[in-house]
This record gives structure tokens, sequence and C-alpha cells, in this order.
């Protein structure tokens, strides 16, 4: 039975934006064992703060890198413990619980190896999988799924499945992909427009005043001028709008008896410089958004949660002070956040590097202690069965020295 | 105000083309201004040859046929309906069993549409495929100058035509040539009233009591050659408008061989001499058009419109005096040739010292974005769907004064900007390294802090979005 991208309905098509791979590509020893994987891979774009999302309230030294902005078990509110050490940010109350229930695990202090702190650049090795930025056209989720059928595909007609160009570049590559555009993408996000307004203010007043007065922001406080308030930025309805039809479509398919099993999707937004709001701003918000697509696939999947392993995953970290506009800049290491009912989890994976100054890394960022390949091999050899030497090689090149994370899967 | 070569180009690029895309500044780099010249020699230059067009007859005829059949088949469906007892109440009307008829299905856009659709596409390409597109923009230049519009029915099917068969074909020729094109093309007769006008004492008039529509006239005095307010009265209008009576188009319904085309029709014509700005004019049937079409050509009046208007465009709100003076004199002394003039806006040292204070029209920056990234998209659609959003729909400007000039009307949209920017970067920018992007296209002219925007966004599609967003992409 072949997928029919026809049979899709516009509504549902409407908000969605994502990759997933064409039937064809079916982990085939996964299914001889009498198993129906499905992964999803969610790309943060902006360098999602992982000691906001999830705190190392154990460390002595936490507190006073953050102070009033660092997420505490006493904090208003609350983080939500999820072990001696570690606890997460109240705003995923979803990924709370499926932790607790052992379909959650999170990696901390993970990175790529890439070490400069460009996004495109730290983009590109999060999605390409080479150790370098620079010549990328393909993503390590197709070429694992191009080497899952040695032979290459069976027939062309599956190129005219793309509907729309926007896939990530980590789905990118051979392995024909069956793609979606939104009919209606939302606006412009609220960062792009302070991004833009700003660059406006400083180089050219009358664009700046037009635009002010259009978007009715002429009021919007220049960034590190807030009286201390978190105002709860505009729009947030339309973002987890945004973020749980994009998940929640994906799975649909995901789910579907003769549908694809591999997908990626990407969110932007996580590039908090001013005014973070980790409990009450505009990170809380994302993550809480983030928390509703995370709902949404598993509500969507059904009986197929089982089956499935959803993958978050950002470029790199931030700072682990606050800087001057109550945000945070480009650090190094962060968490990869891991749900699916697939996941042996309850568990924060974590070789904690400590805070101290003299540990950070170039005295400012949190410490690298795992390599992010490690954990993505370790999902694509156990749930996939992608065999190590492939993975070693085309999937990652040159990472033998990686090797794949043991353990986080139930069957593994 | 001296720009070093590589801003030259870009600025040459920005301000008389249609935006830079990979390479084309290095390209010019050595010579921005013998660049831009050489565009004008160009055999070829400003046209577009795609065998699939049609000429704006062949369209017109095509697109009545098409509404004639469809006409037709409405009325036999109608027909085909059993019908109702004169005075049925509505109890009966629940006992009536519908016709049973197959769905219909969705038939696409019409035939006048397709036709309208295909000839924005080719414009759209052309902008695209253009080396520099100097040539490109005079001829929109020109085109929104003699301006028709597409929401008058009929003009539809042949506004794509019109401005080839009429503004590509002479945009580099003579203003009178093009001038007595576009006046007595059928799009122009159509849209401004001109084919059903009849003098009044026509045999026509006198027979109908229709009468005399000065539309065309005065717009041809007003807006197309002496411009507004200057030496011409009302009575010169309607004397004009007496002029160009009979200047019409073969009614469709009666020829389908020549249904769509000019003719002039004597009949419809207002006999005897006619004083048009003090010189008169003897009757001679359609010469009598003719010639006073060519002496407004030759109008020191003329002259300065076009050189303002002109010089407008490309340089300046407010054109400096001494370009508009220079640009008036070539056209005085090279009888209205286009060519030149256009020379002598490259030569002319206000058109590259003038700041860049005017913002690009929404077309000239929908192009710019697509040419800046390198993409030529598979459907047209979403492209005119910026336009139309943005204020400036293909070929259908609100009034026969054509788009504005000026850029205070367009600030208004700078928001619906950010969101297509931001469509267009997501859409159509997942190849695009931003990087490389902002190099090729903005980076000679860019602020440091345009730089900053575009290199520290947290994501590529924010980037892009920034940089086609960032004044110096919205400004030339």
């Amino acid at each position: 039975m072949t997928f029919n991208p026809h049979a899709a309905t516009r509504r549902e098509l409407l908000l969605a934006s994502g990759a997933l791979f064409a039937w064809a590509y079916l982990p085939k020893l996964a299914r001889a064992e009498g198993r129906d994987p499905r992964l999803l891979v969610i790309v943060l774009r902006g360098a999602l703060d992982g000691l906001a999302a999830v705190a190392p309230v154990g460390d002595p030294d936490w507190v006073a890198l953050r102070g009033d902005k660092a997420l505490t078990l006493d904090g208003k509110p609350p983080a939500l413990p999820l072990d001696a050490f570690f606890a997460l940010n109240p705003a995923m109350p979803n990924l709370y619980r499926l932790y607790k229930s052992g379909a959650a695990a999170i990696v901390h202090a993970a990175a790529t190896p890439y070490r400069e702190r460009s996004h495109f650049d730290g983009q590109d090795v999060l999605e390409s999988g080479l150790a370098k930025p620079g010549a990328a056209d393909s993503g390590w989720l197709n070429r694992a799924l191009t080497s899952l059928q040695p032979g290459g595909r069976a027939g062309g007609s599956r190129d005219a499945f793309a509907i729309g160009p926007i896939a990530p570049l980590v789905v990118r590559g051979p392995a024909p992909v069956l793609s979606w555009t939104p009919r209606r993408l939302p606006a412009a996000s609220d960062d792009t427009v302070i991004r833009l307004i700003e660059l406006y203010r400083h180089t050219d007043p009358v664009l700046a005043r037009a635009l002010e007065e259009r978007m009715g922001l002429a009021t919007i406080a220049r960034a590190g001028g807030m009286d201390g308030e978190q105002p709860r930025p505009a729009g947030a309805g339309q973002v987890r709008a945004y973020f749980a039809e994009s998940a929640g479509t994906a799975a649909k398919f995901l789910a579907r008896v003769d549908g694809p099993r591999i997908g990626a999707l990407a969110f932007d937004g996580w590039d908090t410089h001013a005014a973070e709001g980790t409990t009450n701003g505009r990170l809380a918000m994302l993550l809480g958004a983030l928390d509703g697509a995370i709902a949404a696939v598993e509500a969507e999947m059904r009986d197929a949660w089982r089956d499935t392993v959803v993958a978050i995953i950002t470029e790199f970290g931030r700072t682990a002070r606050i800087n001057g506009t109550d945000g945070t800049d480009h650090g190094t290491a962060t968490v990869a956040l891991l749900a699916g009912g697939a996941l042996k989890g309850g568990r924060v994976i974590a070789d904690w590097p400590g805070l101290k100054p003299a540990r950070l890394h170039d005295g400012r960022d949190l410490k690298p202690t795992t390599d992010l390949r490690a954990v993505l091999k370790g999902l694509l050899k156990d749930h996939l069965r992608v065999e190590p030497t492939v993975l070693a090689t085309k999937v990652f090149p040159d990472s033998g020295a990686v090797k794949p994370m043991a353990g986080l899967l139930q069957q593994a | 105000m001296a720009l070093d070569a590589k801003a030259q180009a870009a600025l040459a690029l920005h301000r008389f083309g249609v935006g830079p895309r990979a390479g084309s500044i290095a390209a010019m780099a050595s010579d921005p201004r013998g660049a831009l010249l050489a565009e004008l020699d160009r055999p070829e230059a400003g046209r577009i040859s795609d065998a699939d067009l049609l000429t704006s007859g062949v369209a017109a005829r095509a697109a009545f046929a098409f509404q004639e059949a469809r006409r037709a088949a409405r009325q036999a469906e109608r027909a085909a309906q059993p019908a109702t007892a004169p005075g049925s109440g509505a109890a009966e009307m629940k006992d009536q069993t519908p016709p049973a008829s197959a769905p219909r299905p969705d038939p696409g856009p019409s035939l006048p549409q397709q036709i309208y659709l295909a000839e924005v596409k080719a414009r759209i390409h052309a902008a695209l495929a253009a080396e520099i597109g100097f040539v490109e923009r005079l001829v929109w230049f020109w085109s929104n100058h003699f301006c028709v519009s597409a929401d008058k029915g009929n003009v539809r099917p042949i506004c794509g035509a019109y401005e080839r068969e009429v503004i590509r074909a002479n945009v580099l020729g003579r203003f009178g040539d093009m001038l007595l094109a576009a006046e007595s093309h059928p799009a122009m007769l159509i849209y401004l009233d001109n084919a059903r006008s009849i003098g009044p004492d026509s045999l026509a008039g006198l027979r109908q009591k229709r009468g005399l529509n000065e539309n065309l006239a005065r717009e041809i005095l007003e807006l197309h050659t002496l411009g507004v307010r200057t030496v011409y009265t009302q009575d010169d209008v309607t004397r004009f408008a007496n002029v160009i009576t009979g200047w019409t188009v073969v009614p469709l319904r009666q020829d389908p061989v020549r249904g769509g085309e000019f003719e002039f029709n004597p009949r419809m014509h207002q006999p005897g001499a006619q004083t048009v700005i003090g010189k008169s004019y003897p009757d001679g049937g359609l010469e009598q058009g003719r010639a006073v079409l060519a002496a407004l050509a030759r109008h020191p009046a003329t002259a300065k419109h076009a050189a303002t208007k002109l010089a407008r465009h490309f340089v300046a709100d407010e054109p400096p005096p001494a370009l508009v003076d220079r640009l008036a004199k070539r056209f005085l002394a090279t009888q209205g040739d286009l060519k030149e003039m256009a020379k002598a806006l490259v030569a002319a040292p206000e058109s590259w010292e003038t700041p860049r204070a005017k913002l690009k029209r929404p077309g000239e920056w929908v192009v710019a974005a697509l040419r800046a990234v390198g993409v030529t998209p598979a459907e047209i659609g979403p492209v005119m769907q910026a336009h139309n959003l943005l204020g400036e729909p293909l070929w259908r400007p609100s009034a026969p004064k054509g788009f504005a000039d000026e850029s205070a009307p367009w600030l208004d949209g700078l928001a619906q900007r950010l969101d297509i920017a931001n469509q267009f970067a997501r859409r159509l920018g997942a190849d695009a390294d931003p990087r490389e992007v902002f190099d090729e296209a903005l980076a000679p002219l860019a602020s440091a802090e345009t730089r900053q925007a575009v290199t520290r966004a947290e994501s590529r599609p924010q980037a892009l979005a920034l940089l086609f967003m960032a004044p110096e992409f919205q400004r030339r």
C-alpha cells in the first residue's frame, strides 16, 4: 500500500510544517522484530537555554549564576523535581507526566562538536551530522534512512510526492521526502518584529515609525528598559496553536497503518537574548507550546505511541549567567529532550561538569560532557536498527570515536 | 558622496535595475555606467519572445468565444430545468424533485484569466532573467505612464499583450511612436471609453443621440503628454475628443476574424477641422488624430512632464531640477528618443549622487527578493498575491494616473511587507545562505547594523526576512 498524500485534507495541512519520509524507507529489521517504530525529530532553532528548561537545582553554584532568575524548587511557580539534582521548568507538565511514567528522558550537558556560536553554522552541524559547518547538503536523518534501503529507491515517481519546499536540512538528501507547506504561514514572530524595529531605530527612523505604528508597538520598551514586568508576549495563542497543529499533524501521518514512519519539524523562537522569561515570559510560553506539541503527538499517535520516539534537539545552549538585559547569550552545552512510549525513560542522563567558574566552558557556558551524536546514534541504532558502522561513516561521518549511547530504548 | 566601485554597482542594480543576484555586483563593478548603457544597446532589449503568448487581437477573440460558449452552456442548463407553474405555493415547491445533474467539476481559471496569468508569468520571468534589468524597469515605468486596467472586463485578456505591443516594442524608440501605439490600442480605447465615443455630428451621432466621451482625450493631455494644469483648456479637451472620435475597436460580436482590433470608423468621427492648443487641424479622418498626437509628442510641456516623471520614478520623489532640465532638453533635442533619454539619465551625476531615499515599489521589491535568493517560483500565484496585498496588483491601477511614484503611499504596506518577507523566507529560502545572499545583494551598501542583524538572526528564515526588510533593501 502506498501512502497517498492527496488523502490529506486541506485543514490537516493548514498549519503543519514539516517533512515525513516516504513509506518505502521502512526500518526492515525493526519490522522483522515485530515492532513498528516511529521517529519524530523536532529541531528548536535559536539555541534553547537548557539550564532554564531543566535546572540543576542540586548544584551549589546554580543560584549564584542566575540570581532571582534561577529556576528552583521553591520558586514562584516551583520547578518540578525530576530527581535529586534536576528539576523541570513548570511550563512543561505533560513532559513531566511522561517522565514520571518512564516515557520521557532528558540528556543534559550535551552538545554537537561545534564550538563557535553562530546560529546558522550551529544548525548546519546539528542537522547535517558533520563535525564542521560548510558544505552540508543533506541531513543525518535522511542518510540514516537511505542506509536502511541499500539498493536505493525502487521507482522515481516518489519524488512527485514532495508538496512544498520547506524541509529542515536534517531530512534533506537522497531519500525522497514528503513535505508539507502550510497553506497559511504564521505571521512574523514577535522576536523578528522586535529585531527589525531595533534595526530601523538605529538606521532608518522613518521606517521605524511606519512599522511601529502599523504594528501598534509604539509602547514597546527598549531592550533592558522594562520595569521588572514580564508581559505575556502577544501572539502566544498563535504560537501554541502552531506548535500543536504542526506536531499533531505529523503524528497523524506517522500513526497511519500505511503512513510514513520518520519525520522532522522545526520550531523557531528560542534565541532569548533579552527578557528571557524563564517562568513567566517568553521562554515559559515557548516551553509551554512545546509541551503542548509533545502532548499532541502522544494523542495523535494513539496505540502507536508505544513505538514512538520524539527527539527534541537544538544547535547549542546559552550562557550560564544572566546578561545585562535579563536574558542569556549564545552558549555551548544544553539539553536534548526525549519523549515516547518506546523509551526507557524516567531519568536525566548527564555527566555533570559542575558550575564553578573554573568548570564553565570559556568561563561562561555549561561545559559539554556528552556528544549529542552519541544520543542520536543510540536512538538510530536501537530504535531503527541502523548499523553502527554505517552510523560512524555515512550518517555521522568520521564519528568512529563516538559510541552510540546504550539503554535509551526499552526493547534494546 | 563618492561610493566605491562595488557600491556604485550595487546602487545601479537597486536603483536602475531589478535588484542584484549572485555575481551581478561583481560583474558590473568595473564600469557600472557602461554596463547600464550596454544593456540599452542589446538587440531585442526589453522584448519578450514567447511563442505561447497571444497578440491582443487573438486574445480578445479567444476570450470572447470562451464567454459566448459559457453563456450558451448556462442558457442550455436553465432550459433543461423543469418549469414551475406560476403562482405555486411553498408546498408545491417542496414536492419538486431537483433536476438530476452531475456535480460540476471545478473548471479552474477561465480562459481570460488564464491568458492574464500567462502574461504575468512571462513578465515576472523576464525580470528574473534579466542581467541588470534597466530596460525592464523602463518598460515598467512607461507601462505605468500609459497604464490601462485589467479590472475592466474586456481589458483583462489583452493587457499583457498591450504592454508587449505598445511599451516593449517602443521602450527604446520614439515617444511619439509609443504614444500613437498606446492611444490606438484596443486596450486603451476600451479602458478610457473612446471605443464608444461618437462625434455629435457624425453619421452615427446624428442617428443615435449618443455622444462624445472625453475621457481618453483628457487623460492624453493631462497624464500622457502635456501634464495637468499646463497649456490646455477644457475646450481643448473637448475639441481633441472630437478629433479622436472614430478611433474604435472592431466589435467582437460582429466580426469573428478582425473583432477586437483597432479600426477607424468614419461614421463615428466628428466632421470638421478642430483647433487644439492653438493649432488648427483639418479634418483628415484618422490623420487628424495622428497629427495632433505628433504635435503633442513634440511639445516642450510634454518633454518636461516626461522628464519629471522619469526622474521622480528613478531618482527622487522631488527630482533635482537640474536633472529634469537635462532630461527634458535631451527629449526635445532628439525628438523624443527614449533610448537617448535613458542614456542621459545614466550619465547624469544626480542619478548617482542622490541619497537612496525612495522606497521600492511593491513589485520592484518582490522581484528583488526573488533575485536575491536566486529563485524562480514555479507557481506565479504567491507572487501575484504579494502584489495584491501590497497594493500594486499587476496591470490593475485604481486610476488612469497609474501607481504612485512617490514613496509615502507605499509606507503603509510596510507591516505587510514584513509578513510577506517572512513567508518568502520560509517558502523559498530553504537553500539560501543568508550570509551569501547578504554579500551578493547588499553588502557594499549595508550598514554595520544591518550586517549584524542578518548574521545574528536565530535562524536562516529569520535572517532572510530581516535582509528583505533592511532599509538598504527597501530603499533605492
